[in-house]
């Protein structure tokens, strides 16, 4: 949110230098890539499923409040497990190199009502490719936030709080109407289109078997703990959503993070488009079982730089990527999760305001590309 | 429903990897080594499996450095053996990652993909008077199953190796000779030089009178099916190969796999196979050699050449094409 470009001190040719030294971390990576770690990943989902297994199994019971209690904290870290450790980064095409049927991006399916189908769509190639570039990124407020200056204002937007606290609540469900561009694909025209009424029925479709799983089937089988049951499995998904969204909020809206003009990355080389990575994106910092319980998304620079690198690398690749930053002098945005969730929220509540004075863009950066 | 967007088999993989109704997977209980390279892998397969014929090959999909690869096998175990198992016998060849990884690697409860036994090197159902077994290194392995599996009145091989000790199963072949169930002549090729398939007057005089299984290097089959054609008694040779055969080359281009959504560049000599495993696409594979059809894939766009013939197939509705021995002839695009 400065006015002053924070890379504008690297040349072009120690931008490109930079991307080389990026390339030979990831190589490294891949070269080492093995057996431990698939071994890793299918101990994850296998605990995964355990968990969920006895979870729902004490949630049968769910009219004892111990039970209740046990088994909603399972099913909460269980579906938490699922869509961030497992899910996004499967989904990411980080385990396809194993070349398991059963554990690769165009098979897998999560619990979430969004198909993954869509969700690779918006997130892979669209958020991961325009990260932080406003009015190519979606994920940049979700198109019904302003989270940075140089976002046109709109009355709409003194709302932003409370928008932003319904949509983490019923997260999985903004993320599917994200996924289907609803904002866009409401118009009249549009509503048509055979291709959007297509996906919306896919949409449809998921969220009447989550549904149908979480609120109908559970309970029932629960018989006399059918309401507890019913409230159980509605917590887990609210504990889900709130934490899968305060986790993505810390990613790319804390303060110190850059977002970019449109034109700013047009001739994009490699070296550009990882710097934009490392300058968009921030990091949470914290025990193992926080980065294990975000899915490894606490390390979001290094997600960003290699989104396809197995999540369980990151930890290390973080290291030699930190070097990096200091050796070209930038700033690595990272704190501790309820420092970054405030400043996120805190910069939602300031931009639901119009801007004192209005900012013209990111002059500099956009000379130094131009330059480049 | 209940455990939507998973199925109920996803949990009982868990506990029941084997079970009937689960995909099929077998479990090595042993690795048992027969030579310096070669060794024999007991496998208890789940309980999908539907039994072998003597000469048939299996596909086994093994996690080597985490990566999961498919390849076939000779089962070398007799159809009657009681206790469920069966076993596969494996040479290991230079920079093959399987054969190193089952010959010297492979732990018993390991976990491995298993397909049905398929292939039509194997005996006939009326008993031939007289037999010979033409073998060469590892292509005594699906014919050390017909050995084991059924008895002949008259039984000869005649089998290379580069010396003695490289003799898979050489102890057992022996104790049939001593039991007079087996004539062998075992060629040392280090020694005596290739066998000269001329030679096969002198060493079985009435070859042309014995139905006749033939496994081994190309060299061998290649001059075997030309000295029985020579002889008009084709029909009594049967021959298994273990690599495709002759290697035509074209030019190469833009492959696109696009239901992963990658494209990438490939040669005319490269199989497609390959490519997509390079690129990181899901690809179904076998026996990588043109014969198991387990690798077949929609071909949406464009042509691709066979490896085998030079034969070019060109893109069609309903076209599938074998990826393991097909390159690509321009630009094409293969659906996975």
């Amino acid at each position: 949110m400065t006015a002053i470009d924070p890379t504008a001190h690297l040349t072009a040719e120690q931008i490109e230098e930079l991307g080389r030294e990026l390339d030979a971390i990831r190589d490294e990576v891949i070269a080492d890539r093995g057996e431990k770690d698939a071994a890793y990943i299918r101990r994850v989902i296998s605990a995964q499923r355990k968990l969920e297994l006895v979870s729902r199994g004490v949630l049968l019971f769910s009219i004892f409040p111990p039970a209740w209690l046990i088994g909603t904290a399972g099913l909460s870290v269980a579906k938490i497990m699922d869509n961030m450790e497992i899910g996004h980064n499967i989904l990411h095409g980080q385990w396809d190199w194993m070349r398991d049927p059963k554990i690769h991006s165009t098979t897998w399916e999560w619990d979430h009502v969004s198909p993954s189908d869509q969700w690779k769509h918006s997130h892979n190639e669209l958020h991961h490719t325009y990260t932080n570039v406003i009015g190519k990124d979606n994920d940049l407020g979700y198109g019904i936030m302003r989270v940075d200056e140089d976002q046109k204002w709109h009355p709409f937007h003194l709302g932003q709080p409370l928008w932003n606290f319904l949509n983490a609540c019923f997260f999985e469900y903004g993320i599917a109407a994200y996924d289907l561009e609803l904002g866009k694909n409401l118009h009249k025209r549009r509503r048509k289109n055979p291709e959007f009424r297509a996906r919306a029925r896919a949409v449809g479709r998921k969220i009447r078997k989550q549904v149908l799983k979480d609120y109908v089937i559970h309970p029932l089988l629960s018989g006399p703990s059918f309401l507890t049951t019913l409230a159980a499995t509605f917590t887990a998904n609210l504990v889900r959503n709130l934490w899968t969204h305060s986790v993505i909020m810390c990613g790319h809206f804390p303060e110190g993070v850059q977002v970019f003009e449109r034109r700013s990355i047009r001739g994009e080389t490699r070296g550009q488009w990882y710097l934009r990575q490392m300058m968009g994106s921030a990091n949470i910092s914290g025990s193992k079982a926080m980065h294990f319980m975000t899915g490894n998304l606490s390390h979001q620079i290094e997600h960003h730089l290699f989104p396809d690198l197995p999540s369980n690398r990151y930890a290390e690749v973080a290291v030699k990527v930190r070097a990096l930053f200091e050796k070209y002098e930038l700033e690595y945005v990272t704190g501790p999760l309820p420092k970054q969730v405030f400043s996120a929220w805190h910069k939602v509540f300031r931009l639901s305001l119009p801007n004192k004075r209005p900012k013209t863009g990111t002059p500099d950066r956009e000379q130094n590309l131009i330059a480049a | 429903m209940v455990t939507t967007p998973l199925l109920p088999s996803d949990y009982l993989d868990l506990v029941s990897p084997l079970r009937a109704g689960a995909d099929l997977r077998g479990r090595i209980e042993a690795v048992h080594p027969e030579t310096d390279d070669a060794a024999t892998v007991v496998i208890r397969p789940g309980r999908g499996w539907r039994g072998h014929t003597a000469g048939q090959y299996v596909r086994i999909g093994v996690d080597v450095d985490g990566v999961r690869l498919w390849r076939a096998y000779s089962v070398t175990s007799p159809t009657s053996r009681r206790d469920g198992r069966v076993t596969i016998t494996v040479k290991a060849i230079p920079d093959g990652k399987v054969s190193n990884h089952l010959v010297r690697r492979a732990k018993p409860g390991t976990l491995i993909q298993l397909d049905q036994p398929t292939g039509d090197f194997v005996l006939p159902q009326a008993k031939p008077a007289k037999v010979l077994y033409l073998t060469a290194g590892s292509g005594i392995t699906p014919v050390m199953g017909m050995l084991r599996d059924t008895e002949f009145d008259d039984v000869v091989m005649v089998h290379s190796a580069p010396q003695p000790q490289d003799v898979i199963f050489r102890k057992e072949l022996h104790s049939l000779v001593a039991d007079k169930k087996l004539r062998l002549t075992e060629v040392h090729t280090d020694t005596d030089g290739m066998l000269d398939i001329a030679r096969l007057d002198e060493l079985v005089p009435d070859w042309a009178q014995r139905e006749t299984w033939a496994c081994g290097p190309a060299g061998l089959l290649d001059a075997a099916e030309d000295h029985w054609t020579a002889h008009g008694v084709r029909a009594r040779l049967h021959t298994e190969r273990f690599r495709p055969g002759i290697v035509v080359a074209g030019e190469g281009g833009e492959v696109t796999f696009s239901t992963t959504g990658k494209t990438v560049a490939a040669d005319g000599a490269t199989p497609l196979l390959d490519i997509g495993e390079e690129a990181g696409v899901l690809m179904p594979s076998g026996c990588r050699m043109g014969i198991c059809f387990g690798c077949v894939t929609p071909l949406k766009a464009g042509a691709v050449r066979d490896l085998r013939t030079g034969e070019i197939t060109e893109a069609e509705p309903g076209v599938l094409i074998q990826t393991c021995v097909s390159a690509a002839a321009g630009p094409c695009d293969i659906e996975r």
